[in-house]
């Protein structure tokens, strides 16, 4: 087929999903010229799974991106229809935003954000090849015929590279939610030397909510006070719709045991690795046979439809099978389904082949994201499309990468896992992966990375100026608030009405929030002078004060941490040449290639006492003339 | 990086000394704050001492938080960069007792020290370029072998019950940090949430079991080297008598003589199961007889080296001055009264002797009464049983001993074990001021961390492969 040359660009991103876009736009936010290619527009930003932003671990990531620039906190914002804090009634460090999202709105808004864009080019075509010169990337082959020259690519292929679709004993090639699978290209990629392997995911049916019967199931509610997931946003729109709540029973687990052998899934026909934390419903039942009942939740998909989707009951069982499972739960006896659940397998890299930077380290300028990377989940995805949009475009400039440590962000944590520990299923973020939780909170993700975002040409001055108001407003109000004083006569009633002690002596406004008892807004009645803050700004005051004493702790942390971050290895570092290292340790320092000894450290199968000989052989490299 | 290390830089077995180094930015604090000048008479809470660079002073190290003096020594502070790691240095000389030093290394790790790794001092001072780069080698064969050695040392160590008893005080940490962590990423699920109280109540307990382990550190080492018990007692008391009853032989030669018995008789004998070092010493007394004033010596040397004192008084005489005067050589021991000759007619009763006891002790500085006083016979073995259960219950306090006789023999162990325990405590104290549960995991994950180290399962393990191995969750 004759191939042709259409336009150059700097970077070129194959993929519009939730890393594609966030890709996309910052590099061309960054002032490269962007070429967006989606195998088809009306994927754009799809949400193929479940029809929310946010929960524990996620939220955080994505108020991250958005402290940094991106996009994704003010799609949702303006297209969310439900809203809560997860883990409201815990700490600080676990509060974790989730919205339920209008799916088409999401993608509409989306779509029209790269529209807008400036620099940026969003085109559907299907990529069948890379271009590679001297071991560098540098630009697409369609199927078509047409060749886009680029100076870095950004592969985010998600779940359609390599696709194929589970239902039963069906089976087909086929990308998510019926659209057309990327074959081509993984065969490409494969004959590139590039090792792939498979993975696998799964969602549940949709059905028509006019089918079900609410009333038997609990109604969740979304949060009276909304938190915005930007911070460019003040306050934002209210609660629309309800989810409600139901439970398998003892029937539904039966009728999934007597048809086990006829899901795709234990019937043999999946090879792929499926997550754990995102079992299908048979996984569910097989695991944990001693379970009674699993909850299930009924998420509406949007304002302009009738559709729900049913969360926590992914599978892979044929559509009847399904039906027959689905109406022997409360409230779905008569349910009627638009859409049958379904697996998916496909084509991801080992991210140990990736630096820290996103780059590949076989082929400069090839930059990956998102499940590409063997992670799961929107907010993944979007985490690591930004990082890898920012980087290419660093490249472009000839600018040193851009990387977030394990101290700094979420975000840090995410990649570093990625490419220093990699990955045996699909890689979801949870809180509990977070070594400095309280210190990487959602409520001050722009205090932490805005400075940043501005600096690399992402965040907007409009941004960066609402960032500095609230810097200073915190940072002002937690002054006054050690400075003023009380007598115990003053505190008496406040404390009497608590049923705590009275004070022994005088106490700062400071002092008596730091009780655990004591919140900001109940000191309200003896600070009659306090200026009037926004909510966002009164929780952080909160939590800065509450925390102070562990704040503190974790910074030493953080110090002892970057210490070993801060000192760097070389990158043409000849690991299996170093003596007195054991060979498994040798093997894996090859092959990840850590650019720090800190990373060194966090290697599998490194010793303390294979890192210290490390640190001699450092400096005798150092020592030489 | 540079955080202060210690370890005992001899090699092990009994030299003539044995030397403690520390090093790092806290080494001299640690140093000062164990450091008491001169020979300190009976009191032991001196003023504190600040150390001159490169000067070395003579003087106790003094466990400050219970006063008692844990060895004679010279000691020396040299400033950084002038030390042999390039970092501040300090070196306590010990007298070569292994159960001082190790008792003193115990005192800097509980003063701020960290346990030093394998071939850590060389690794420092090979970065702080104090060693030349032929040297380098040579630092890399010794860590790695030392990692090596230590590690079968930790392996051989942990076959066995002490492994088991860590394992199952790590799982129950497991368990309960795997509870609050899925709690807190799922928290829309059935995890079944801890209530503050449960969380509190586990808390408390696992941090007492470890505790009880802990104490085992001290009971660890009389079982791998035995209990030194010395005999003492003014002449022709039965010293000799009860150390026969004890051993269940004619070993030491009884005579109604005072001062038969000149030389030191050690003699190993199990009792109940422990390994009991048991020395009989020359009556104490104030002599004219050279060949009996060397015994008198050797017995005060005895003493000085010993665990438990059995002081040996006859029931059937007044308490006099010879008696007083062996009182205060043992004043500053742990002491039980053996009441002997209750067979003859009783001049002095229990009560009595626990008084006299107390009082001489208190007089000569010491700070505790006798532990017990036995009434005995050793001419019917009266009184030996009740003996045994003394002896039996001074190394394992309370009868509390640990399932499956774990015993903590080594100080990294003992070290990590009281760190665990400390996180457990701030967690608890936590979770009782009422805050959250996910301010209590960070003590509990600390903890879990702490006590993987000695079973060897921090590297590679995760809680959150944990937690979906234990629940099911997810959407």
């Amino acid at each position: 087929m004759r191939q042709y040359e259409m336009e150059q660009y700097d970077v070129v991103v194959v993929g519009a999903g939730h890393a594609g876009c966030e890709a996309g736009l910052a590099a061309a936010r960054m002032g490269a010229e962007t070429l967006v290619l989606s195998i088809q527009l009306d994927a754009v930003a799809l949400m193929a799974c479940n029809p929310a932003i946010g929960g524990t671990g996620k939220g955080q990531l994505v108020k991250e991106i958005d402290a940094l620039g991106g996009e994704m906190g003010l799609v949702i914002d303006k297209t969310f229809i439900q809203s809560r804090m997860l883990n409201r009634t815990k700490g600080p460090a676990v509060h974790s935003p989730r919205a339920q999202a209008d799916k088409r709105r999401y993608h509409e808004e989306m779509k029209a954000a790269l529209e807008r864009q400036q620099g940026l080019c969003l085109k559907q075509g299907e990529v069948v090849d890379l271009i590679v010169e001297d071991g560098c990337v540098c630009g697409l082959l369609l199927r078509t015929g047409a060749v886009y020259r680029a100076r870095a690519v950004v592969l985010a292929t998600g779940t359609f590279l390599g696709g194929r679709v589970f239902m039963g004993e069906s089976t087909y090639e086929s990308g998510p939610c019926g659209f057309a699978p990327a074959a081509a290209l993984a065969e490409a990629l494969r004959a590139r030397g590039l090792a792939l392997r498979r993975f696998k995911t799964g969602t549940p049916a949709r059905a028509l909510a006019r089918s079900l019967h609410f009333e038997r199931m609990e109604e969740q509610k979304g949060d009276a006070e909304i938190v915005p997931f930007s911070f460019m946003n003040a306050s934002v729109g209210e609660n629309k719709v309800s989810c409600r709540l139901t439970w398998t029973n003892a029937k539904t687990h039966a009728i999934i045991r007597e048809n086990l052998t006829r899901s795709s899934l234990y019937g043999g026909l999946i090879k792929g690795v499926g997550p754990r934390y995102c079992p299908s419903i048979e996984d569910k039942v097989n695991r944990f046979p001693d379970r009674e009942r699993h909850p299930l939740f009924i998420e509406p998909e949007g304002l302009s439809t009738d559709e729900v989707y049913i969360q926590g009951m992914s599978t892979s069982m044929p559509e009847d099978v399904q039906r027959d499972f689905y109406r022997s739960i409360r409230g779905l006896e008569d349910a009627v389904f638009t859409r049958a659940g379904y697996s998916i397998e496909y084509d991801c890299i080992d991210p140990l082949s990736l630096y820290a930077n996103l780059e590949h380290k076989e082929i400069a300028g090839l930059f990956c994201a998102g499940q590409f990377n063997g992670s799961s989940g929107y907010e993944e995805a979007a985490a690591q499309g930004l990082m890898a949009g920012i980087n290419a475009a660093l490249r472009v400039r000839g600018e040193a990468p851009f990387i977030l440590d394990r101290s700094e962000a979420y975000i840090g944590v995410l990649i570093d896992d990625l490419v220093t520990k990699g990955v045996e299923e699909p890689y979801r973020m949870m809180t509990a992966r977070a070594e400095y939780r309280l210190t990487l909170r959602q409520d001050n993700a722009d205090l932490r990375l805005t400075e940043k975002g501005y600096a690399l040409g992402l965040a907007s001055r409009e941004r960066y100026e609402i960032y500095l108001r609230a810097k200073k407003e915190t940072e002002e109000e937690i002054g006054r608030l050690r400075a003023a004083t009380l007598s115990p006569a003053d505190a008496e009633s406040l404390l009497a009405g608590l049923g705590l002690a009275p004070l022994a002596s005088g106490s700062s406004l400071a002092e008596l929030l730091k009780r655990p008892q004591i919140g900001y807004d109940a000191l309200a009645v003896l600070d009659p002078g306090r200026p009037g803050l926004d909510a966002r700004t009164r929780a952080r005051v909160e939590i800065q004060i509450k925390y102070e004493g562990y704040i503190k702790k974790q910074r030493e942390q953080i110090e002892r941490f970057k210490s070993l971050e801060d000192k760097r290895l070389p990158e043409d570092f000849d690991y299996l040449a170093l003596d007195g290292i054991r060979s498994e340790a040798k093997q894996r320092l090859s092959k990840v290639r850590p650019r720090s000894v800190g990373q060194a450290a966090r290697v599998s199968g490194v010793s303390p006492a294979d890192l210290n000989v490390l640190l001699i052989h450092l400096k005798k490299r150092e020592g030489r003339p | 990086m540079n955080d202060t290390v210690a370890a005992i830089s001899t090699p092990p077995g009994e030299g003539g000394i044995g030397v403690i180094r520390i090093s790092g930015a806290g080494s001299r604090a640690v140093l000062e704050r164990l450091f008491r000048p001169g020979k300190g008479g009976g009191r032991a809470r001196d003023a504190a001492v600040c150390f001159r660079d490169r000067h070395m002073r003579y003087g106790r190290i003094v466990d400050p938080k219970s006063g008692s003096v844990i060895d004679e020594v010279l000691a020396v502070f040299m400033a950084a960069p002038r030390s042999y790691t390039g970092e501040d240095v300090a070196e306590i000389h010990c007298h070569g007792s292994a159960a001082a030093l190790r008792r003193a290394l115990a005192l800097t790790l509980r003063e701020g020290a960290r346990l030093a790794e394998a071939g850590e001092f060389t690794k420092r001072a090979f970065l702080n370029g104090r060693l030349d780069l032929a040297q380098a080698e040579a630092v890399i064969d010794l860590i790695q072998a030392k990692a090596d050695t230590t590690f079968d040392a930790a392996i051989r160590q942990l076959d066995g019950s002490l492994s088991r008893a860590v394992k199952n005080l790590r799982d129950r940490v497991t368990e309960l940090l795997v509870r609050v962590a899925a709690d807190l990423d799922y928290p829309e699920e059935d995890v079944g949430a801890l209530s503050p109280r449960d969380l509190c109540e586990s808390l408390s307990s696992i941090g007492d079991e470890i505790e009880k382990l802990s104490a085992t550190a001290h009971a660890g080492r009389i079982v791998r080297e035995g209990l030194r018990v010395v005999i003492a007692g003014k002449p022709n008391v039965g010293k000799s008598s009860l150390l026969n009853a004890l051993l269940r032989e004619s070993r030491a030669i009884v005579t109604d003589v005072p001062g038969t018995t000149r030389d030191l008789i050690e003699e190993g004998v199990h009792l109940r199961g422990l390994p009991v070092r048991l020395t009989d010493t020359a009556g104490i007394r104030e002599t004219a007889d050279p060949v009996e004033s060397l015994g008198v010596a050797g017995s005060l040397n005895a003493i000085a080296r010993s665990d438990l004192v059995l002081l040996v008084l006859d029931a059937s005489a007044p308490l006099d001055a010879a008696d007083a005067h062996v009182l205060r050589q043992i004043a500053n021991r742990r002491f039980v009264v053996i009441l002997n000759k209750c067979d003859l007619p009783a001049r002095v009763d229990a009560d009595a002797a626990r008084a006299f006891a107390a009082a001489s002790a208190a007089a000569a500085g010491g700070t505790e009464g006798p532990l017990a006083v036995v009434g005995a016979s050793m001419r019917d073995g009266t009184g030996l049983p009740a003996l045994e259960d003394v002896i039996e219950s001074f190394v394992f306090p309370g009868r509390t001993l640990p399932a499956a006789d774990a015993f903590v023999t080594n100080v990294r162990h003992a070290d990590l074990l009281a760190r665990a325990s400390a996180e457990l405590r701030e967690g608890l104290a936590t979770a009782e001021r009422g805050e959250t549960a996910d301010l209590t995991e960070i003590n509990l994950r600390r903890a879990w961390e702490l006590l993987g180290e000695i079973t060897g399962e921090t590297a590679g393990a995760d809680i959150v492969e944990e937690i979906f191995a234990r629940f099911c969750l997810g959407k």
